[in-house]
């Protein structure tokens, strides 16, 4: 019954994750980012969408604080998970309160077998090897090929496989939230509705939160429930996916399609103006 | 070949400082594996183990100088780790090899400051007579020196304990991790700092153990901090990622060089013993990069 009554009526979740105007520098001179608001509601799938170099990639970086090693800086702005701010934290504290990230070009370990690639993923618990054999186990039901491939080197399995052998990794950590970098890239349509259907599936199953990045802005847009749009460093638009899906610039310039026929180029100046001062 | 004796001898002999080799080898793959840094400073890390024990043992019981030098090499680590390697995360793998070509000046220089630069002579207890094994079979028995005895043993012991180690603990598997992509061990949650602590204090170890092993033979001077470069033709042909090759190259290494020495270099005036190593580590190289038990390396096409 209040199930019932919260899902008919959205109400406002707990923010798991909240980015407040940050700015991001690399190399103490190129910002990438000039000022990204978001948040991520408990509980949600939220895409983040754009082209290349937009920072999309920076943004989640930010977010799971990887970025020093690249020689970048949150300078500006703050970035919260579940209340506590990120910066004070190290990666693999980040893991441990349960923000884990699926880094771009999946990263698999290629030396270490699917199974102790998933293994690695449980490097932070410490509730016992039950406990993590369990899980080991509900990452197979999802993923049966992974079963298939657990004594193989990641690193001769096929893309797919190891797109999703990192979003397993990233589940053997328990995380209340995934960062899952541009999950598409690379893979064949087929196997990328696979892959965004099984994420649906852990969001509603396993209670897991989602900020995909991604580029292929319509097949974000049908899996998830909020998007926010990048351009050159700054949120440009947001909204509800449906809505989104709708609106007629995101048709024009990211889905490829236009209602009206062909655009004057005076729209999309106007367009652009409009992107400016958002 | 008529006499077998002074054949197996050789052979003998040559596999133990093989051996030797293998113990100097073994800490360039632990690092190697696990932070891809190719560590120059292992041979300076065997005279600064073996120098801290020779001086500590000097003034403290054995047992005891022995555990304040594995907690000096600790300490070594976790400054190597702290000033050096951290503050260089993310950069190219050259750039951390000359990183550690100046550990290795420092700790050569850093070390015979403040333990000094003489010859010092390591008693490890063992007895320097050497034995004769098999009087029955050949006429005056097999000569084994002890100390290669005792080494043989340590580092067979290491290697297996290494092994277990990285493929049975988690901690190992962390490290294995590590090794093969930095940035996607450290989106797991696996901390690198501490990795990168624990990697080089094992090395450390193993370094004090080569010192030890080393320094018993020919005393504990500069030269032992050369002994880094005998081991590479030894990394090369057993392949850069590998324990057990680690092992196998530095028997193939000494036994070959003795061997060649005994059978080809009469013909060419002798002398082969010093670079026969390097030679057969550069066919190695034209046949098989990736040494005899090196990872494959992955590419998909």
């Amino acid at each position: 019954m209040t199930a019932a009554a919260a899902s008919s009526e959205p109400s406002p979740a707990r923010a798991a994750l909240e980015v407040n105007n940050i700015e991001v520098v690399y190399d103490h001179v190129v910002l990438v980012l000039k000022g990204v608001s978001l948040a991520v509601p408990e509980g949600s799938i939220v895409a983040l969408l754009g082209a290349n170099g937009a920072g999309k990639t920076t943004t989640l970086k930010a977010i799971s604080n990887l970025l020093h090693a690249e020689r970048g800086e949150v300078t500006k702005g703050s970035i919260t998970f579940y209340g506590e701010e990120v910066h004070r934290l190290s990666p693999n504290e980040l893991v441990r309160r349960g923000c884990i990230q699926v880094m771009e070009g999946r990263h698999c370990f290629a030396h270490l077998t699917v199974e102790e690639n998933l293994l690695t993923g449980a490097f932070t618990r410490k509730d016992g090897r039950a406990a993590i054999q369990r899980d080991l186990e509900m990452v197979y039901a999802y993923f049966p090929r992974l079963k298939e491939r657990r004594k193989s080197l990641a690193g001769y399995t096929s893309g797919g496989e190891q797109q999703m052998c990192a979003i397993g990794r990233a589940l053997m950590a328990r995380p209340r939230l995934i960062l899952l970098d541009e999950p598409s890239m690379g893979l064949a349509p087929q196997l990328v509705e696979e892959i965004f259907a099984i994420v649906e599936r852990l969001n509603k199953e396993e209670k897991v939160t989602f900020f995909v990045a991604e580029q292929n802005t319509s097949l974000a847009l049908r899996h998830a429930s909020y998007g926010y749009i990048l351009e050159n460093g700054r949120v440009v638009l947001d909204g509800e996916a449906a809505s989104l899906r709708e609106n007629e610039d995101v048709k024009e310039f990211y889905l490829g399609l236009s209602g009206s026929g062909r655009k004057s180029f005076r729209d999309i100046k106007s367009y652009k103006r409009r992107k400016r001062w958002l | 070949m008529a006499e077998l004796g002074p054949v197996l001898e050789v052979l003998l002999g040559g596999l133990m400082s093989g051996v030797l080799y293998s113990l100097v080898a073994l800490g360039f793959v632990l690092i190697f594996k696990a932070s891809g840094v190719f560590n120059f400073a292992q041979g300076a890390m065997v005279l600064f183990a073996a120098l801290s024990l020779v001086r500590l043992a000097e003034w403290l019981p054995f047992p005891l100088a022995l555990l304040v030098t594995v907690l000096i090499m600790i300490a070594v680590a976790w400054t190597v780790e702290r000033l050096v390697l951290r503050p260089l995360v993310g950069q190219h793998g050259l750039i951390l090899f000359m990183a550690t070509i100046g550990v290795t000046f420092f700790l050569d220089g850093f070390g015979q400051t403040i333990w000094g630069s003489n010859v010092y002579q390591l008693d490890l207890g063992i007895p320097s007579t050497p034995w004769f094994l098999f009087e029955s079979l050949f006429p005056g028995g097999i000569l084994v020196s002890p100390v290669d005895v005792f080494a043989t043993v340590i580092a067979g012991s290491l290697v297996l304990a290494l092994s277990i180690f990285f493929h049975g603990t988690r901690i190992g598997r962390a490290l294995r991790a590590v090794a093969d992509d930095h940035q996607a061990a450290q989106s797991v949650g696996i901390p690198l700092n501490q990795i990168w602590l624990i990697v080089w204090s094992t090395a450390g170890i193993v370094a004090l153990v080569a010192g030890m092993a080393w320094g018993s033979k020919l005393g504990v001077q500069f030269s032992l901090s050369l002994v880094a470069l005998k081991a590479l033709p030894v990394l090369i042909l057993g392949g850069l990622t590998s324990i057990p090759g680690a092992i196998v190259g530095g028997l193939v290494v000494g036994a070959g060089e003795k061997l060649a020495e005994l059978y080809i270099g009469p013909l060419i005036g002798g002398g082969i013993e010093y670079w026969f190593a390097y030679v057969l580590a550069l066919a190695v190289l034209l046949v098989r990069p990736q040494g005899l038990f090196g990872e494959k390396i992955i590419e998909r096409v």
